[in-house]
């Protein structure tokens, strides 16, 4: 299913038939392990593109990626979506860690390592080996700014995570604090984990998620500087954002952007 | 062996608590277990305060673990991490706070199983040592060294069914369980081998009588740490 409006019937416009048969096909890039990898898993043979959206919770990553998802399908790309938490094996067990407060910083981090090395290894690199453009929502570097924000040890955070592959592009959508309480509390609202109570307790819930937030802020924006992330303005309508992002990706897969692909429209 | 970890390592440096660790490695069917129980009556006999702790699952992610052994999810990576997060759960509530109050504590089996068996189903031997960076250093660290073969014979006679992934299973070294035991196990020991030197281990050789075991066992006790035992007394 389309999220956004259709410009126009195939049948209407000869242009868009032709367009159909002009897939691009970017040349493939050799991956990369941040560190000391997975010995048993050769990294040769991937053909396809990692992505990774990052950026603040209640940003309005996942509505850029489903976004972002239909319109490289439509461009003829295999797309897979891949999404922080969302491992088969330890994801369920991260939720009830959460709801009953289990866990330490150790655990903490060492519960969301599994978790992306499950996908790693069941999602992103049969992925990629099938020449998918594999979409992150969040990664490697969720875990980095967390840590820092919660004083992890963070030479050891970054250790753990030497299993993980480099992406190909990495996208920030990047907010203000101020934005970014007045996106969430209209959506999800404020809740435990994301006002980070558990760092200031028996703080006020407001007060938390500001000084949580902002100091995840900064720690992307430092992160942002270091991994050379391509920082989007995420204070924008949500079109906009889009076609920023769209652009990013455009360059790395070799699409030329039409004037289309720069007018998007949402389906109300 | 070039050392794998650095002088900031856990592992590597004294934990500086009043309690005193000590940890039994060995594999399935060496008798660790059995020497750690003897080993804690007889302080328990001289009014030291032990605690025992073994390499069970804590309810943390044990459901993980099952979904992952049903679904046959894990790789040698997902199963590393996965235990680790039980060695940090088991570190932070079972050793730690014993250890803080004072207490001796024996652990059955520590980051050293870990780093035998990870290396042993193909992750990368530094990086699992880095995983385990937060651990804390023994101060006594057993290693009972014993054949494949005895050890088979031992859990065989005892009529112990040998485990799905004890016997390496996963890494499809053999489809016969014994046979893949023997391979899997091999490697195993071949790690501990290696690690004998880079962690100081007191090796006891685990095919000698129990009683044997447990006298060496108790004399080492004696030699470092043996004012808590004066103490206890």
């Amino acid at each position: 299913m389309s999220n956004f409006a259709p410009t126009g019937k195939i049948s209407d416009n000869p242009k868009n038939l032709a367009s159909l048969f002009r897939i691009p096909a970017p040349p493939a890039r050799r991956k990369r392990y941040f560190g000391k990898g997975l010995p048993y898993m050769d990294l040769d043979d991937l053909r396809g593109y990692l992505v990774v959206v990052e950026g603040s919770d209640g940003v309005g990553r996942s509505t850029q990626i489903s976004l972002l998802k239909s319109w490289l399908q439509v461009k003829g790309f295999g797309v897979l979506e891949t999404g922080w938490t969302r491992s088969q094996l330890v994801g369920p067990t991260i939720d009830l860690a959460k709801a009953g407060h289990a866990m330490n910083n150790l655990t903490f981090n060492l519960l969301y390592a599994t978790d992306l090395a499950d996908r790693l290894e069941h999602e992103i690199i049969p992925g990629l080996r099938s020449g998918f453009v594999v979409l992150g929502d969040r990664y490697y570097y969720t875990a980095l700014a967390r840590a820092a924000v919660r004083r992890s040890e963070i030479d050891w955070v970054r250790s753990l995570y030497g299993f993980a592959i480099e992406p190909d592009l990495v996208v920030y959508l990047k907010v203000d604090m101020n934005t970014l309480f007045h996106r969430v509390i209209k959506s999800s609202g404020l809740n435990y984990w994301e006002a980070g109570m558990d760092q200031n307790p028996g703080c006020d819930p407001y007060e938390s998620f500001c000084r949580y937030q902002s100091k995840l802020i900064r720690q992307f924006n430092r992160l942002s500087r270091e991994f050379g992330f391509r920082a989007v303005d995420a204070r924008r309508p949500v079109e906009k954002v889009q076609v920023s992002l769209r652009r990013q990706v455009a360059a790395l897969l070799d699409i030329k952007m039409t004037r289309e692909d720069r007018e998007v429209r949402l389906l109300v | 062996m070039a050392k794998q970890i650095d002088d900031k390592h856990g592992l590597a440096r004294d934990h500086g608590l009043p309690g005193k660790l000590i940890v039994v490695e060995g594999i399935d069917g060496s008798g660790k277990s059995t020497q750690a129980q003897i080993l804690k009556q007889w302080l328990e006999a001289h009014n030291v305060p032990v605690f025992f702790t073994e390499w069970n699952s804590s309810p943390l992610v044990k459901k993980a673990t099952r979904r992952g052994k049903k679904k046959n999810l894990l790789t040698p990576t997902t199963f590393s991490l996965l235990h680790a997060t039980d060695f940090a759960d088991r570190l932070s509530y079972q050793v730690l706070p014993p250890l803080k109050a004072g207490m001796v504590v024996i652990a059955d089996r520590y980051a050293y199983t870990a780093f035998g068996r990870d290396t042993a189903r193909g992750v990368d031997p530094g990086w699992v040592r880095d995983v385990y960076h937060f651990a804390i250093k023994p101060d006594i660290t057993y290693y009972f060294k014993v054949p494949i073969q005895v050890a088979l014979q031992r859990l065989l006679s005892a009529r112990t069914k040998i485990k799905f992934h004890e016997a390496g299973m996963d890494t499809g070294l053999d489809k016969d369980i014994v046979r893949c035991f023997e391979l899997f196990q091999q490697k195993v020991l071949d790690e501990y081998d290696r690690m004998t030197s880079e962690f100081g281990f007191e090796v006891i050789d685990a095919t000698l009588p129990i009683t044997t075991q447990q006298i060496m066992v108790r004399k080492i006790v004696m030699e470092s740490i043996g004012d808590v035992v004066r103490r206890g007394a």
